[in-house]
């Protein structure tokens, strides 16, 4: 099946708004997506990777280098011309194991010529692009710190098996899952940049939509398809423009306070929230080609960028969302 | 008795069909319960699909393709094989027992369901109400059929379909609203549900050799994908009085989410129709579930909720580097298959010529792991009756959130079995899920008599059904002891107190941990009576607050001996 346009997905604004920031700004460190299933999680999240601007890349190299890549890591990227190529997205399975995501010995090129060789894994695939977790909160623990370890450090290091490489891998992490089947480690939460919460659209004509919408895909994809590139192509040069946009953009004295002042009324832990409130707003701004980053984008942005990041108080009944929009709405009225 | 509409082997066969018909637009169907019907319908779906066995063991070379180990050796290069993904392209593959199915297997079937091209079986053998297949395959495929209680089992055909798929026009608006309104007061949630039913319709247009849907078409696509998925009972009135929203909002419901008016413009004839058409094949357990509103506390989908229990099997999974002992064992192919490779480098090291055999050493060897097992699983039975006071209610649920929130440290999961009344129930099945715990909890009324003895033996259940699995069970029972109500709902005091000292001698000879909490503001023999019996501790907490609580029952943890 044809991917579905982005553009074609209805609703679901918070969660298309933070796929999108995430790719203005990939630094912001990825995307928690909760909800139920069949709320158009994965769909959202695979629609993303047909969308993005393309980028250039090394030749042949199977990391996807870039001119800065191939100086840093001149022995695994290689000195292949620049060609232009797709944003990589990586989809890994729940069961993918530890050799399929870090990479490993290369056996057919073992067996036929006694060669010790590294044969990249799904990390080096998804370099300068995304990697995608469905179920993310069933993940083995080992498996998850890995992927911690290489998002925060942007590179992937493997040592084992006699083999000795360093390769770079900067990806965004795009997780989802279902809170009622099992939550996901505090530790790893807050590691996430961005976080969503999805419901199943409640409004019949919304969902009368939906089901209208994917029947029209599944009875011709490649005319459903044309009947949205144009849109795709608008959100596509929007990304683009907001990427072009976000270093000419510095957040203000007054934002940085506000941003600040959010965090302590919420009682966000760690400075981490700040930092990622400061650069959500700021791509926000980018990717609505605003001239400066503001309250108004702060505001538009806090739930996600801090929801995940409240202590839990188990007594406490109230959500994260509704302490987040009081505290809004106290501080700035 | 429910009224049944047919034979459920009348409805499958009519599932099949339509699977049969668009196997990759509806992605297959789940038969639950062993029978020789089902056996008749599989057979008479091999003939008009291939099917590919796909074995619960399978690992994901098999699954996925990749280098065939076996041949690869005897050729001395490297011989690929395509996965069963791959082979079973344009047919489908069948899992049976697929209530124990790994999340990994799980996993890759879902991504290639969602890549397209791949339709799968699961044959649901659960015998426990709370075994289900793993939800995120039941969730995408289409059908769910229970055969356990078919009678019949001669002459399953699937008899060819008079038109095409491609050649039913697409539904009109009334239609599309009106299942929408169905899946609604059917509370399914899923879009998935949704756009399966609307495929189902034009479908059976399609056998029907019609070219567009009618009536009789959406009332079987309700019966046979969104009545299995209900949660709860559609509303007696006629729908222009939309149900309020089920008592649960989710915890953090922002409040624009809550938009589920509209629904007064549907015209409530066919939608009407439609709902009673669902209501009619609703199985007849989960009826009873819903009539008592059991199931909207659930799940959003047909046996969701029930991952973690299918993941906590002592399954092994893949093998690890490391040294075999501390209990490890070695892992024989997989350490043959990590050597292999570099046997051609070695041999040239060591200068050993080929025929030396396989030179192995320190880092090839592999040890088995299993999967991971929860250590232990606190079941907290609740006194909610009118004499434990609510105010104590409200510590008690405190204690228990407390407690799931060292879960995560401690791998612990909790349960919670709840009495008061006339009855005992299992509200929350072990879980480490803080969103789902709280939800429960909150729901959980007080007031009524003390069916002390019905709780203790809730209790004992969900403790059997734990130690069963190969973990170890607690109970910490929160009550004032005074037990009025006995184990068969009668009331009377001196009863009551028979039976509870009957049950809970019962818990002491299955040999379980227990804790006793007097939770009444002035505490009285019986708790400390009813600890004895039990053969657990007692603790009185006149004037605890939830900390404390959950403080003391860190303390007396663990409880003496470790089952």
């Amino acid at each position: 099946m044809a991917r579905f346009p982005f553009s074609a997905i209805v609703g679901q604004d918070e969660m298309k708004q933070a796929l999108l920031i995430a790719a203005v700004d990939p630094s912001i460190g990825g995307v928690m997506v909760f909800g139920d299933r069949g709320t158009g999680k994965s769909t959202a999240a695979r629609a993303l990777a047909g969308l993005l601007p393309p980028i250039m890349a090394a030749d042949g190299c199977p990391y996807g280098a870039s001119k800065e890549d191939q100086a840093r890591y001149p022995e695994v990227c290689g000195r292949g011309k620049m060609v232009k190529r797709a944003v990589p997205f990586v989809d890994m399975p729940l069961g993918a194991t530890e050799d399929r995501v870090i990479g490993s010995l290369d056996l057919e090129r073992a067996l036929r010529s006694g060669e010790k060789a590294f044969e990249p894994g799904l990390l080096a695939k998804a370099h300068r692009g995304f990697l995608y977790i469905d179920e993310i909160n069933l993940l083995e623990d080992h498996l998850v710190d890995l992927l911690l370890d290489v998002a925060a450090s942007g590179e992937n290091v493997v040592e084992r098996e006699g083999l000795s490489v360093r390769h770079p891998a900067k990806f965004v992490l795009i997780g989802s899952g279902n809170p009622e089947e099992g939550e996901l480690r505090p530790q790893l939460l807050d590691r996430f940049g961005l976080s969503v919460e999805v419901r199943t659209p409640k409004d019949i004509e919304v969902r009368i939509e939906i089901m209208r919408l994917v029947a029209a895909n599944e009875a011709d994809p490649e005319a459903f398809a044309k009947r949205w590139a144009e849109a795709d192509e608008t959100i596509l040069k929007q990304v683009a423009k907001g990427k072009a946009r976000l270093p000419k953009l510095t957040p203000g004295e007054d934002v940085l306070r506000d941003a600040a002042e959010l965090c302590l009324a919420v009682g966000a832990d760690g400075l981490r929230g700040e930092l990622t409130l400061m650069r959500a707003a700021r791509a926000m701004a980018a990717l609505e080609g605003a001239k400066k980053v503001t309250r108004k984008h702060l505001i538009a942005i806090a739930p996600s960028a801090l929801r995940h990041r409240l202590r839990r108080d188990v007594l406490d009944e109230t959500g994260s969302t509704t302490r987040i929009t009081r505290a809004i709405a106290e501080l700035f009225g | 008795m429910t009224p049944e509409p047919a034979d459920p082997l009348d409805e499958a066969v009519l599932a099949a069909r339509l699977f049969v018909l668009a196997p990759a637009t509806f992605k297959g169907m789940t038969l639950r319960g062993s029978s020789p019907a089902r056996e008749a319908l599989v057979a008479a779906l091999a003939e008009a699909l291939p099917l590919r066995r796909l074995p619960g063991h399978v690992d994901d070379e098999r699954l996925l393709g990749g280098i065939d180990l076996a041949s690869s050796l005897a050729a001395g290069r490297p011989v690929r094989q395509t996965g069963l993904i791959e082979e079973a392209r344009g047919g489908a593959l069948i899992a049976g027992m697929a209530e124990r199915m790994d999340g990994s297997i799980a996993g890759r079937l879902a991504q290639a369901l969602d890549d397209g091209g791949t339709a799968l079986v699961l044959l649901d053998d659960a015998a426990e109400p709370d075994d289900a297949p793993p939800a995120s395959l039941t969730e995408r495929l289409a059908f769910t059929c229970d055969l356990t209680h078919s009678r019949r089992w001669q002459g399953v055909t699937l008899a060819a379909p008079a038109g095409a798929l491609a050649d039913v026009a697409p539904l009109d608006d009334a239609t599309l609203r009106a299942l929408a309104a169905t899946a609604e007061a059917l509370g399914v949630d899923s879009l998935r549900a949704l756009i399966h039913t609307g495929e189902a319709a034009r479908g059976l247009a399609a056998l029907a050799g019609r070219s567009v849907t009618d009536i009789s078409d959406h009332a079987s696509a309700v019966r046979l994908v969104l009545a299995p998925r209900a949660t709860r009972l559609p509303p007696e009135e006629a729908p222009e009085a939309p149900p309020d929203e089920p008592p649960a909002p989710p915890p953090d419901g922002s409040p624009e989410d809550q938009s589920n008016t509209d629904q007064q413009q549907q015209e409530p004839d066919l939608s009407d129709i439609l709902v009673e058409a669902a209501k009619a094949a609703i199985p007849a357990g989960l009826l009873e579930q819903l009539a008592q509103g059991k199931a909207p506390r659930r799940a959003q989908s047909s046996g969701t909720g029930q991952k973690r229990k299918a993941a906590t099997r002592g399954k092994p999974l893949g093998a690890r580097p490391g040294m075999p002992r501390g209990g490890h064992k070695l892992a024989l192919i997989d350490s043959l298959r990590a050597a292999v490779p570099w046997q051609a480098v070695r041999q040239r090291e060591s200068g050993a010529s080929a025929s030396s055999g396989i030179i192995m050493r320190k880092e090839d060897l592999r040890i088995r792991r299993f999967e991971e097992r929860s250590a232990r699983v606190t079941i907290f039975a609740v006194d909610a009756s009118g004499s434990a006071a609510a105010a104590r209610l409200a510590e008690a649920k405190g204690a228990v959130e407390l407690m799931l929130g060292q879960a995560y440290v401690t791998r612990s999961e909790v349960a919670l079995v709840a009495f008061r009344g006339t009855s005992a129930e299992l509200l929350l099945p072990p879980t480490r899920s803080l969103t789902r715990a709280r939800r429960t909890l909150a729901e959980l009324p007080g007031g009524g008599g003390t069916p002390l003895a019905m709780g203790l033996n809730a209790a004992r259940e969900v403790a059997e059904a734990v130690i069963a699995r190969g973990r170890s069970a607690a109970l910490v029972i929160l009550t004032d002891g005074r037990a009025n109500i006995a184990a068969d709902g009668s009331p009377g005091r001196p009863q009551a107190t028979a039976d509870a000292e009957t049950a809970a001698k019962a818990i002491a000879a299955r040999g379980i941990d227990a804790l006793v909490v007097d939770i009444s503001a002035r505490p009285g023999p019986e708790g400390a009576a009813l600890a004895a019996a039990l053969g657990g501790r007692f603790l009185a907490l006149p004037r605890a607050d939830a900390r404390m609580l959950q403080a003391a029952i860190q303390a007396v943890q663990p409880l003496g001996k470790a089952a």
